[in-house]
Formats: structure tokens, C-alpha cells, sequence
């Protein structure tokens, strides 16, 4: 039977590399990645689950990062946007959102390119109204939207992310 | 004439201004639609902003607030959290070394709080701990102790109440003399005969809520000491020579002490031109020794920067039958919270621009802006013109109904053409097509209408589900407006450059230019590397992180002003280095200021201009909106923007596109949704779950269309192109929700129970 | 904090019991806020992330048993979309995909918000909440679960199990308002089902009261039916709308949900 335990030690995959950590219980999934993990593309925005910048896939799935403990994660597989491009090639919607200026300050990107790669891994050819729903849980308080959904349209007429 | 910037960030992975590293681009000129030069650092992560900044030997600081609009401090008790495991400093206003107030035009806020709060969220402590949960948990175990004030809530009434500063720290300053207690700046423009009659008059009451620039990192930022007293400080900001200027001498340093470095910035639309952290790190990393990095939560972001003056405004506009404006007549009342702020300057703006982009013969507008105990109001994105254009414009199409013309000829009638003189006297000179913009964003075709049944996500309520076609009806709506480009009122607005140029190891030209032009996301980074190849005829060119460490002020990323001021400077710095290089013949270093052509104070009587004109150039634009409303719930969707745009000369078009989408997003939601609620003063909904922002499905298809008319006095002929869309985007989306709904709706953001007429 | 990581229902369960104010996570989507808020310190969590038997869901002669670990966008998939379809809709407001994919229906009921979103059309469904300690297990209807804003009817050392439902086939529909088109907590939400068979007009309303509340009339009632819904409720003004507007909202609701319902 468990005990009650200040710290546990947790195994998680990110970007292909193994993980294995003495974690806080109350360290969020977030922290670990930013400042356990040092990978700082993921960025935290509001702490409600509500921007999106946090957002990573787990498991295949994407996931507010702030809203989540890194105990929680223990076993997953997570992608974060250093792990998009794998062996220093960009995908294409990296290229997209970086050559249509679907972003501006930037902040929001990493969350919303993850978003972006799993709409389009679930449905490689969305119409206009399916990318906005697919990208609605990210907030861009720079753009207006209008480039990133370009981005990711131009990426989906261009057949795979 | 540099120090040297100390090497101890540890990941500087791709600090703003550095080039694109590893990954090579194609970077056009002046004109051509380059690629952002931090578009791949920010796509891979490598982008390194304020808040992923480390140092070895790291503290966390943290603030502690006050959770009183207003209250006597009659004492703060530090001594248990100074013993909590981990903490290393624990300050207040007695540790302050210098100056204890500071400001961004006036000097009229404590660094920490010395025996009052003025509003809710107000720095009172510091903690700098080895952990930011044990400076988060030392935090909590200061006890301030405070006595309540009855707090100023009301603008209205706070002229006649307690002044919050006795001492009126923004008399004296060539404004009008306004003995009134509570007054920041009130201002009259007196114009022709303002009792002029017409043949018709009408007449409204306006309101704007509070509105948050919410950029979307919050604030953050690391002082590191540089051990010889002096300190480093790494921050996300707007304009880093007058961080410098405030946080001097509150340090009691030198200028050249304290070197500000931009970090990245997680957007800014005028929230970052108020210090943050700045003197806050750096007086915890003074006092331990040690590199201390803040980082605020969104819900301290909330109180931790100013926001928009929240306005009341009455209006009354006289025409003539044939649709010409024979008068105009407003009372502007602003609120601009504790601390004075950018709120001057909001006050001339909403008096310069009040009338819209339209010839008036006659006017008397005055506006006072106020202090109170609520959120202390400062810089957002098109600040003053934002707040009269809801009013002019919804005047205007009242006019127009009342006059039984279509609201496009009214405006196009009353138009401003060069030649005109503003209701300040200023006769416009250069570039400004109002006509232009007001046709070719009327020719616009707008989508017809979509058949039903529709997914509900393409109907008012959007993923809500709430109506299948039930109680919707379409409105299309119509604004103009205009706001000045670069600072006014004699403000002596200059933006320095600084260019080496050197022979490269193959012996082939590059340039490296220094430029502390902040970038904030609008891509003056592009425009800086842009202008410097044009000039220079080279293809090598690279962008030093922007610093005041190396180069002088650039002036403040704000007003429309930085692409203008960062391309005349840098335009300036490389033709001297050129020409020198040319004499010389060896490698060169040369620096230049730019400054536009000067402008001079109002006269603080009549509002009238003395000497010259008090504004250097102006921007205007015009949008149509399609809404469809549900007027049984009160829900929105926009269907389509259509917007024309004075540019001047599009430097980059595609990044003047990315500004105009973004604008006119931020403008949508202070008309639909955003807005910063408070009760006696306290915030109520500091948090993303309850201020909402624009997502995807609130904000339309955009299309928009450049006019480039050139500006004389603008560099390449450009104007800035920030604000225009914010400042027309609230008052179209408006005139929209009117045509469909029948209603006045005189207030943003509208609210359903006003659409459904509760 | 200390964390609890039970790898069963049993162990998950004697923990309970041992630490009955261990606060349980699921999704987590709910909890975090307060957390990162610092609006609660909760000494013990007991994480339920490890417990096979509370995902899934599973159907026994036409009852279905929904583990509480079942996410929003388990909800919106077929064939639970289809057997429930107001649950999906419900769902598919909830928050943003990122927060569909970790919130659980077990959280909703947990945390027991007047705007918990999956409440009303699980009301409308008659829906039971089985809940189980080491003492063994209990059902409880949702209308007696559900006794105050954020407080249910589990005691300290229970755990929710799961949802228990007998999908009605009847037709319904769920609608939720909110001043922004995605992405909101609900101003006002309402369910609304019409059960021939049972000769009933069915709706519940979220965010009008201190809880969601189900109000029932016969068939033949459906003129009256909108006015009863709003003046069944109770709501207040706050941050989010006002009460006149809330009750308002339902009212339309109500005349929407009905004349959808009626078309089916």
C-alpha cells in the first residue's frame, strides 16, 4: 500500500529521449519540461488552461501542460515543439507559420503548432472551419489568426504536416 | 562607450535581434514581404524570451501585493518570512536606495508602497528566495498591516473627493490649470464657434470599459549584478533607455549602471512601457549579490500593469441637412486610476482625435482625465483615439439616419483632405487620404449571406450550440478613423542607430547595427535589417540583441512610431557610414539620432497649436463589418472584415497585413468581450478563465487592402500601422451589431443583456 | 503536497479510507486552476490517473455503466455520441480539444460546479452516480448527488466510480451561452429532452442556480414549458452575466430546445 510521498519518481519520454526524475508532487507538468528538462519552448501563459501556450501532445494527444501534474505523466510519451523537428529538419508547418508571418511576438506558436500537427494528423485535409476548430483552444493575442490559419491551410492543400 | 554585457545567461539561445542562426533566409528589402527574421527561433522553440532566461546561482523574487483599493499602511511586519527556509532578502519601501517614487512621465509612484495603497495589486514587499515556492510561501507570511481608506471609485465624483495626491504631481507642466483635486490633466480645444447651430443635432453617452492588453507572456524579467555595483537587467519591455531613467536613480546609480537588455517579449501593445519588474530585481539582486528572476502569473500580470483608461463620453454633432458637420461638442471623462501613467498624453489624444477623421468648423471638446483608487490606466494600443472613435463613429451613423443618408456619403462628404484645418488649429500637410480609405474599404464586397441549416460553430454562440438560424439577423456596419504617428506636443522624439561597417574575412562588405528599437512581436527586427540592406547595397547584415548598453535611445515602442523612427535612424546611421567608409576608406562605427520634424505644445487655454503643428503625421482607416446577431440570446458572430488602411509605404506588406489582422482582433474584443471588472476598486475576473480574448471562432475572415499614399516627412514614404485597426475595429464592429439588432448600444463591451434589450 | 498513486480500484479505495481528505485528481483540468491559484493547498492528492477500472465504459442490457476516468472527447465519440447525444454536445463545449482530451465526466461530478457542463443533459438522462468505499458501493441519483454549488453527496471516504444510464433514445439536445464563441464557462446552459414514451418534456439548466436542476412537465405542456424552466431557477449576478439575463437565456433556451426536440 502507498504512503504519502512529498516526491516521486517519475518516467516520461519527450521527444525521444527517457526521462527519469525524483519529481515534486506538486510540480506541474510544465515545470518539469521547462526547468527540469530545460526545454523552454514550452511556454505558460495564463496558469487556467485556458491560452493554450502549454500545450504539448501526450501520449498522441494534445494537452494543456499547466494543467497537469508531472506525476501524472509518469509512463507517457510527450512531444514538445523542440521535438517537432527531429534531426534539425523543420516540419512543414514550422516552415509555413515561420515563411507566412503566422506569427508575431511568437508566444503562442510552440502551443499552436502542436495543436496544428494534431488536427492535421487526425484530418490531413481540414476545411477553414475545421482548422479554427481545431486551433480554438490557443490564444493569439497578436495575429488575429488570419496568417495561421493560412499557414496550416497552405500545409493541409500541401499534404501532410 | 560600451560595457561589456555580462555572458552569465545561461541559455541565450536566440536572443531578439540575434539573426536566424543556423537556419539561412532570404531577407529582402524595403518593400518586399520578407520572411520574419525570428519566424524560425520562435517555430523551433530556440527563441529565448524573458521568462527563460537562467543564471547560475539563480534567486527567485517575488512581490507581494496589496489586496486594497485604498488604505493607510500602519505597518509591515517582515520578521518571520526574513527566517523561512530559503530566503535570502526580504525588502521594503526603507530598502529603496535612492528615489522612493518613480514614473513614466511623472515621478508619482512608490517603487514599494510607503504608508498607502492606492490600488488593488500594488508592490508593497519583495522576497528573493533560492525557490519560487519558498518566495511565494516567505511572501505569505509578511503581515501588512493596513487601515482601509474609502476608496475613489467613481471618476464622476472623484473631483470632488480627498485628493489621493496632494501634491498634484503632474501640475505645472504647461497643462491647463485645473485646481480640482483628483485631476491628472483636463483639456479643452476651443474651435470657431462651438454654439454654431445646424439644421440637425444628435446626441449620445458612451462608455468603454477597461481593457487589458493581455499579451500573452506575462511580465518577467533577471537583474544580474555585474559586481561593481552596477546591475544587468534582462526584461521584456518597450522602450529600455527610460527603464533606465526610472530605475537609476530609485538605485541611486548612475545611467550607465544600470543596463537594460531586451529579452523576448511575449507581446506588449503599450503594457510594457510602465516598469514591471525592473527596479523590483534589481534591488533584490543588488541586496543578495545574486542574479534574482521574477516571473509573474497571469494573475499578477493583471495587476501588475496598466491598462486601458475606461471613458464616459457625452457628444453632440450639429449638421447641415446636405450631411455637413457644422459643430461637434464632447465631454470626455477618463479614468485614469492611481498613478498618473501615459494618461496626459491619453488626454490630448482623445481631445485631438474626437471629431473623427471629418472637417469641423466649430467644436469645444473637453476632456479631464482623473485619479482614483481603481486599476491604474496607462498605454494600450491606440490609446485616446480609441475610446472617440466608438463615439464619433456611432454619432455619425446616428447622423446619418437622422439625415436619411447613407452612412459611406456622410463620411465621404466631411472627409479630411491636406489642406483642412484640425479643430487644433493644425492645417494637415503630406499624406492623409480619408476618401480613399472610406471608398476602397466600402468597395469591398462583403460574402452573401450563408443558407441554413449551418454547423452552429458558423452561427452567433458559436461550439455553445445555441441557436440553429433561431433569432439571427445580419448587420453591416461602417467606421473610419484616425490616430497621429510618432509622439506629439513638442515631445523631443528621437530614435538612435548605430552601424559598423567592416570588411569580412573574404574581404566582402558587412554591416552589424545596434538599434534599441524594442521588438514586441511587430517585427521591427525586419524592418531594421530590411532599411540596412537597401542602404547598404549588402546582403550581410546583422542585428545586435537591442540594448542601452551600447547604443543610444531608440524612443518607446509605442504611438505607431517605431518603424518609422527605427527606419529614419538606421537610413541615417547607414549613409554615414558609408560616406565615412568611402573617405576613409577603413572600417567604421558611427552612430545618428533621428528625430522627425518637431512639433509643438497646445496652448493649454484654447487647445489651440502655437508655433507649429503639435502632431507630425496622422494614419487613418476605414472598415465594413458583417454581423450576424442573435437577438433572442444576445450573441455574436462575425462573418467578414473588409478594412483599407493608410500605410504610407508598406515597409514589409505582409507584416502591415499581420498588424492590421491583429489590431482589428484586439479592437473586436474590446467590443464584444473584453473587459476588466471591478468592485470598489478590486478586480473581479483577473484571470483568462473570466477576461475573455478573441479565439479563433470570434474573430472573421479579414481582408484588407493597403493605400500607399506616401508620407513626405516619412522615411521611404511610410507611416506606422499599428493602431489604426484598433482604433476603427470596435467602433465598425459596433455600427454592425446596430444594423442588425435596431439598437443604441452605447456601451463596450456590449453585453447580451443590452442586445436583447434588458 | 504529498501524492498517493493507487494501480487499482481496491487500493485507490483503502486509501480513501486512510486519508479521507486526500483530494482526488483525475483530468485534472479543474483542480490545477485552484492549485495554481494558490486558491487551495491540499495536504494529500490521490492520484487516480493509475486505476484501469474507472476508464471505459461498458453496456449491460441497455444500462451504461461510463467509468468517471471517461473523457470529453470519449464522450463525443461514436457510439457514445449517438446513445447520448446531449452528453456530446454538452462536451464538445467544454473547454478547448486540449482540455476535452484530459477532463473526466468523474471530475465534473467531483467538483460538482453549477456550470459543470456534462451535468444537465446527464440530468435530463436520469443519469445515477455510483460511488464505493471499502465498505462497499452505493448509487445515488444526480439530483440527490448534486446538494450545493461545488458540494456533492460523497462522503470522505467514498470515491466516484462511475455513471450509470439508460440511454432514453429520446430526442435532445443541449445548448450553452457565453459572450465568446469557444472556449467559455457557461453563463447559462440548458438540456432538453422530449420523451414520448414517457409522456415528458425533460430539461435541466446549469449556471442558474446553486445547482444544475432538472424540470420536468407532461407533453401536452410544452406552451408553458419555458416559463417553468425559468422559473425554476434561482441565478445571481456575477462576473459572468446577470441574473434577469440568465433567466432570460433559459427561457429562449427552453422555446429552441423544445421546438429542435419536437422536430426530431
Amino acid at each position: 500500500m502507498p504512503e504519502p510521498v512529498s516526491e516521486q519518481t517519475i518516467s516520461v519520454e519527450i521527444n525521444g529521449e527517457t526521462y527519469e526524475q525524483e519529481v515534486e508532487a506538486r510540480k506541474l507538468l510544465v515545470h518539469f519540461i521547462r526547468d527540469v528538462v530545460d526545454l523552454t519552448g514550452t511556454h505558460v501563459g495564463c496558469d487556467t488552461g485556458n491560452c493554450g501556450a502549454c500545450t504539448v501532445l501526450m501520449d498522441g494527444k494534445t494537452i494543456k501542460s499547466c494543467m497537469l501534474l508531472a506525476i501524472q505523466a509518469d509512463g507517457a510519451t510527450i512531444t514538445t515543439v523542440e521535438g517537432l523537428a527531429a534531426g534539425g529538419e523543420l516540419t512543414p508547418l514550422q516552415r509555413a507559420f515561420s515563411a507566412s508571418h503566422a506569427l508575431q511576438c511568437g508566444y503562442c506558436t510552440p502551443g499552436m503548432l502542436l495543436s496544428a500537427a494534431y488536427l492535421l494528423e487526425q484530418n490531413p485535409h481540414p476545411s477553414e472551419e475545421e482548422i479554427r476548430r481545431g486551433i480554438q483552444g490557443n490564444i493569439c493575442r497578436c495575429t488575429g489568426y488570419v496568417n495561421i490559419v493560412e499557414a496550416i491551410k497552405s500545409v493541409a492543400e500541401g499534404g501532410g504536416a | 562607450m560600451s560595457a561589456p554585457v555580462p555572458l552569465l545567461v545561461a541559455r541565450c539561445r536566440a536572443l531578439p535581434g540575434s539573426a536566424a542562426g543556423k537556419h539561412s533566409l532570404e531577407l529582402g528589402r524595403v518593400g518586399e514581404s520578407a520572411a520574419r527574421v525570428d519566424g524560425i527561433p520562435k517555430t523551433t522553440g530556440e527563441f529565448a524570451y524573458s521568462s527563460d532566461l537562467a543564471a547560475a546561482g539563480m534567486l527567485w523574487g517575488h512581490t507581494v501585493r496589496s489586496r486594497h483599493a485604498h488604505a493607510r499602511i500602519r505597518g509591515i511586519e517582515i520578521s518571520e518570512a526574513v527566517g523561512m527556509p530559503g530566503v535570502h532578502a526580504v525588502l521594503t519601501h526603507d530598502d529603496v536606495p535612492g528615489e522612493k517614487r518613480y514614473g513614466l512621465e511623472f515621478p508619482d509612484q512608490p517603487v514599494l508602497a510607503i504608508d498607502r495603497v492606492r490600488y488593488f495589486g500594488e508592490a508593497v514587499a519583495l522576497v528573493a528566495a533560492e525557490h519560487p515556492e519558498q518566495a511565494r510561501r516567505a511572501a505569505a507570511k509578511i503581515t501588512v498591516d493596513y487601515e482601509p481608506l474609502e476608496p475613489v471609485v467613481d471618476p464622476e465624483r472623484a473631483t470632488e473627493q480627498e485628493p489621493l495626491h496632494p501634491d498634484r504631481p503632474t501640475a505645472g507642466h504647461g497643462y491647463l490649470d485645473d485646481p480640482r483635486p483628483n485631476v491628472i490633466r483636463s483639456m479643452v480645444v476651443r474651435h470657431g464657434d462651438p454654439d454654431a447651430l445646424g439644421d440637425v443635432s444628435v446626441e449620445g453617452v458612451y462608455e468603454v470599459g477597461i481593457q487589458d492588453q493581455a499579451f500573452l507572456g506575462p511580465e518577467s524579467g533577471l537583474a544580474v549584478p555585474d559586481g561593481e555595483g552596477g546591475i544587468d537587467i534582462y526584461v521584456a519591455t518597450q522602450w529600455l533607455h527610460v527603464d533606465r531613467d526610472q530605475v537609476a536613480p530609485c538605485l541611486a546609480l548612475e545611467p550607465e549602471q544600470v543596463r537594460i537588455h531586451l529579452a523576448g517579449v511575449g507581446g506588449a501593445f503599450g503594457g510594457r512601457e510602465d516598469l514591471s519588474m525592473q527596479i523590483h530585481g534589481a534591488m533584490l539582486a543588488l541586496h543578495t549579490g545574486r542574479p534574482v528572476k521574477i516571473v509573474y502569473g497571469r494573475e499578477e500580470s493583471f495587476t501588475g500593469h496598466v491598462h486601458r483608461h475606461p471613458a464616459r463620453i457625452w457628444a453632440e454633432h450639429r449638421a447641415a441637412l446636405d450631411g455637413r458637420l457644422v459643430a461637434v461638442r464632447m465631454r470626455i471623462l477618463l479614468d485614469g486610476g492611481a498613478y498618473a501613467s501615459s494618461s496626459t498624453a491619453v488626454v490630448a489624444n482623445a481631445c485631438a482625435f474626437a471629431c473623427g477623421p471629418y472637417r469641423v468648423d466649430n467644436a469645444l471638446i473637453e476632456s479631464t482625465c482623473v485619479y482614483s483608487n481603481n486599476p491604474p490606466c496607462g498605454a494600450m494600443r491606440g490609446f485616446g483615439a480609441v475610446q472617440t472613435c466608438f463615439a464619433h463613429e456611432a454619432q455619425m451613423d446616428k447622423l446619418a439616419a437622422v439625415l436619411d443618408i447613407d452612412p459611406v456619403e456622410l463620411r465621404l462628404l466631411n472627409a479630411l483632405e491636406p489642406g483642412d484645418v484640425l479643430p487644433t488649429g493644425q492645417t494637415l500637410t503630406g499624406s492623409f487620404p480619408v476618401a480613399e480609405v472610406i471608398r476602397r474599404a466600402a468597395a469591398l464586397d462583403p460574402p452573401e449571406p450563408e443558407e441554413l441549416p449551418r454547423d452552429p460553430l458558423r452561427l452567433p454562440g458559436g461550439s455553445g450550440n445555441t441557436t440553429h438560424g433561431q433569432g439571427v439577423r445580419r448587420g453591416i456596419g461602417f467606421a473610419a478613423g484616425f490616430k497621429n504617428i510618432c509622439y506629439s506636443e513638442g515631445f523631443d522624439d528621437s530614435c538612435a542607430a548605430r552601424v559598423r561597417l567592416f570588411a569580412g574575412g573574404a574581404g566582402e562588405l558587412q554591416a552589424e547595427v545596434h538599434c534599441a528599437g524594442a521588438e514586441v512581436g511587430q517585427g521591427v527586427t525586419n524592418v531594421i535589417l530590411q532599411v540596412a540592406r537597401t542602404e547598404l547595397g549588402i546582403e550581410s547584415v546583422v542585428l545586435a540583441p537591442a540594448s542601452t548598453a551600447d547604443v543610444g535611445s531608440a524612443g518607446s515602442a509605442s504611438a505607431s512610431r517605431m518603424t518609422w523612427m527605427a527606419a529614419g535612424a538606421v537610413q541615417l546611421a547607414c549613409r554615414a557610414a558609408l560616406e565615412e567608409r568611402e573617405r576613409t576608406g577603413v572600417d567604421v562605427d558611427v552612430e545618428r539620432v533621428y528625430r522627425h520634424p518637431r512639433t509643438w505644445p497646445l496652448d493649454p487655454e484654447t487647445g489651440q497649436i502655437t508655433g507649429g503643428p503639435a502632431h507630425v503625421s496622422f494614419a487613418c482607416a476605414a472598415m465594413k463589418v458583417v454581423a450576424e446577431v442573435d437577438v433572442e440570446l444576445g450573441l455574436t458572430r462575425l462573418v467578414w472584415i473588409g478594412t483599407a488602411q493608410d500605410v504610407g509605404k508598406a515597409v514589409n506588406p505582409q507584416a502591415v497585413y499581420g498588424q492590421i489582422e491583429g489590431g482589428t482582433a484586439q479592437g473586436i474584443g474590446l467590443a464584444l468581450m473584453e473587459e476588466i471588472q471591478t468592485r470598489g476598486g478590486l478586480i473581479t475576473n483577473a484571470s483568462f478563465t473570466d477576461y475573455l480574448i478573441p479565439t479563433t471562432l470570434d474573430v472573421p475572415p479579414i481582408v484588407a487592402e493597403l493605400v500607399e499614399d506616401p508620407e513626405p516627412d516619412g522615411p521611404y514614404g511610410l507611416k506606422g500601422v499599428g493602431e489604426p485597426p484598433t482604433v476603427v475595429s470596435t467602433a465598425a464592429v459596433l455600427s454592425a451589431l446596430r444594423a442588425a439588432t435596431g439598437r443604441e448600444l452605447a456601451r463596450v463591451p456590449v453585453r447580451p443583456d443590452e442586445i436583447v434589450g434588458l | 503536497m504529498d501524492v498517493l498513486t493507487p494501480r487499482s480500484l481496491d487500493e485507490a479505495l483503502r486509501l480513501k479510507t486512510e486519508h479521507p481528505d486526500a483530494v482526488p485528481i483525475a483530468g485534472g483540468t479543474d483542480l490545477m486552476v485552484a492549485l495554481n491559484f494558490d486558491r487551495e493547498r491540499p495536504g494529500v492528492i490521490l492520484n487516480l490517473g493509475e486505476v484501469p477500472e474507472l476508464r471505459g465504459w461498458s453496456r449491460d442490457d441497455g444500462l451504461l455503466r461510463i467509468g468517471a476516468g471517461l473523457t470529453y472527447a470519449e464522450a463525443m465519440a461514436e457510439p457514445l455520441r449517438s446513445l447520448l447525444p446531449a452528453l456530446a454536445e454538452a462536451s464538445r463545449t467544454v473547454g478547448s480539444p486540449q482540455i476535452r482530451n484530459r477532463g473526466t465526466l468523474g471530475g465534473n461530478l467531483g467538483t460538482a460546479s453549477p456550470a459543470g457542463d456534462s451535468l444537465p443533459p446527464l440530468l435530463v438522462e436520469d443519469a445515477e452516480v455510483e460511488v464505493a468505499s471499502l465498505g462497499g458501493s452505493r448509487r445515488i441519483a444526480l439530483h440527490e448527488f448534486l446538494v450545493g454549488p461545488k458540494q456533492n453527496a460523497l462522503a470522505p471516504e467514498e470515491l466516484i466510480v462511475a455513471v450509470l444510464v439508460r440511454p432514453s433514445g429520446a430526442p435532445q439536445t443541449f445548448m450553452k451561452v457565453g459572450p465568446r464563441n469557444a472556449m467559455v464557462i457557461a453563463v447559462c446552459s440548458l438540456a432538453v429532452a422530449v420523451d414520448r414514451e414517457r409522456g415528458e418534456l425533460r430539461a435541466a439548466f446549469g449556471s442558474a442556480g446553486p445547482v444544475p436542476l432538472l424540470v420536468i412537465a407532461p407533453l401536452a405542456e410544452a406552451d408553458g414549458f419555458p416559463a417553468l424552466v425559468a422559473s425554476a431557477a434561482s441565478p445571481i449576478d456575477d462576473v459572468r452575466g446577470t441574473a434577469a439575463y440568465r433567466r432570460h437565456a433559459l427561457r429562449v433556451l427552453a422555446v429552441r430546445g423544445l421546438e429542435r426536440c419536437l422536430a426530431a
